[in-house]
């Protein structure tokens, strides 16, 4: 790790003000992919702003059928969450899908956004719910916050506070995992409200998180696994790698939407 | 350097150290505290799990800094003087271990499953559980069953 400078802030205001004093600082929620990348020298911040003392920005609060997760959440705390369960207990499911215990037991809702790491399974939540990311500056629409690899339309030291996921009628996140490093290879997450379906599929993108429009329609027309049959995302615009071709990911893309809407309908 | 305390195996200590300082470097080089091991070192083996706080994490992958203040469990802390823990006295029993190197936080992964779901956990659930700890030697059978019979044990114990 190259050098760095400590700050823990005890609140989100504290936190604001350190992170625009430091142009090169960046913010550490539980550390589970920044000190990774850190350790490797992939990044190299000058100062590091430690968020675990706010415990404002912990919490998962339901109201008018809206579950809203504070940034600082962890993973474990969300997949094993009375009222997530209750409310959209595909995320719940979700969330106790991310990589192993003792990364569920550190990672927070809000460092995996902020990330949009392609193959994370936040991303797809957020897409096919709706949801709304919180800062301390603003809200935005989860249609306009992820930008592309590891790009969101965060500024820099614009700490995100919440996101907000109104509960659909039905969902279901189905993950084909990488056995290796338990990220997905493809993941897709199906959510129905009213006539209207929402896809957002994770992992095989060459662009990160996206919509599959073609199935979404598909779908609100006849909410079955048939509605999918001989449809397909086009190969081109997916990522080809060691792990699974362009190809490959195109078709488990289509297997992975029929069966989430299988379980859901 | 920067300041750093916290309750390791149920002793206060303190130290300055670097801010870079990881948690596992904090327990084995300044504490000189190395039963909890470093396979990977970038977060996949699970070789240097401890308890923060009673939550298992990976020591790889938390600054000390972090813990600032933290109750923190490690391998050495789960005997009562000559008598093993009863997950640690399992793994013996169970020939759950041959070079030894993952034990340590399969050890902490297995009390803290236990501590989350209970004492009576079947194989599907163990192996699932233990998706974040590599084990280059044995094949995860003694292990699975090891930690099975530690969660009877623990069960017994606290009766
Ligand atoms: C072995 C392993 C397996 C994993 N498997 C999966 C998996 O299967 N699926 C998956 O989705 N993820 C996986 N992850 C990643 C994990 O979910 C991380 O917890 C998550 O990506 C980042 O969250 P964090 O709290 O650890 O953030 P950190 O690592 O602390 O931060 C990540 C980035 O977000 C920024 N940030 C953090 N909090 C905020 C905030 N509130 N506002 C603005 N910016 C912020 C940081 O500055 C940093 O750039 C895995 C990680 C490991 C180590
Ligand atoms: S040494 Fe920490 S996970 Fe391998
Ligand atoms: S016993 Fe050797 S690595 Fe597990």
């Amino acid at each position: 790790m190259y050098e760095f400078a400590y700050h823990r802030p005890g609140s989100v205001s504290e936190a604001a003000a350190l992170a625009g004093d430091h142009a090169d600082g960046k913010l550490l929620a539980g550390g589970q992919t920044l000190l990774p990348t850190m350790k490797q020298r992939l990044a190299g911040p000058s100062d590091l702003i430690d968020l675990s003392r706010i415990d404002d920005l912990r919490g998962i609060e339901v109201k008018d059928g809206v579950v809203t997760i504070k940034a600082l959440t962890r993973h474990v705390t969300v997949a094993t969450s009375a009222e997530v369960k209750a409310a959209i207990p595909a995320l719940a499911e979700l969330a106790g899908m991310i990589g192993d215990p003792a990364v569920r037991n550190k990672g927070t809702i809000g460092g995996s956004v902020a990330n949009n790491d392609p193959a994370a399974d936040y991303p797809s939540a957020c897409l096919a719910l709706g949801a709304t990311i919180t800062t301390n500056k603003r809200a935005i629409k989860a249609d306009d916050f992820f930008k592309g690899l590891f790009e969101t339309a965060l500024e820099e030291g614009e700490i995100i506070t919440s996101i907000s996921f109104p509960a659909p009628e039905k969902a279901n996140y189905q993950k084909f995992r990488n056995p290796a490093s338990r990220y997905a290879l493809v993941g897709v997450f199906v959510a129905k409200t009213g006539g209207h379906v929402r896809v957002a599929v994770t992992g095989a993108g060459s662009k990160g998180v996206f919509r599959a429009k073609e199935f979404e329609a598909a779908l609100e027309a006849n909410f079955a696994p048939a509605a999918l049959d001989g449809k397909s995302v086009p190969a081109s615009g997916l990522n080809s790698d060691i792990h699974a071709d362009a190809e490959y990911r195109a078709h488990l893309i289509t297997v992975m939407a029929k069966r989430a809407v299988a379980a859901v309908a | 350097m920067t300041a750093v305390s916290m309750m390791v195996n149920g002793q206060h200590v303190s130290a300055e150290i670097d801010p870079r300082t990881l948690l596992v470097q904090f327990l084995r080089e300044h504490l000189r505290l190395t039963g909890t091991h470093v396979g990977c070192d970038t977060s996949q083996c699970g070789c240097c799990v401890v308890h923060v706080n009673g939550d298992a994490i990976k020591s790889c992958t938390t600054l000390a800094l972090t813990c600032d203040g933290a109750e923190v469990t490690t391998i050495e802390g789960l005997a009562k003087g000559d008598v093993l823990h009863p997950m640690q006295a399992a793994f013996r029993e169970n020939h759950g271990l041959q070079c030894g190197f993952c034990t340590p936080g399969m050890i902490m992964t297995a009390v803290e499953l236990v501590n989350r779901k209970g004492t009576n956990l079947d194989e599907h659930t163990i192996r699932e559980e233990l998706e974040g700890n590599l084990c280059r030697c044995t094949g995860y059978h003694n292990i699975v069953k090891a930690i099975g019979a530690g969660a009877q044990a623990m069960a017994s114990a606290a009766e």
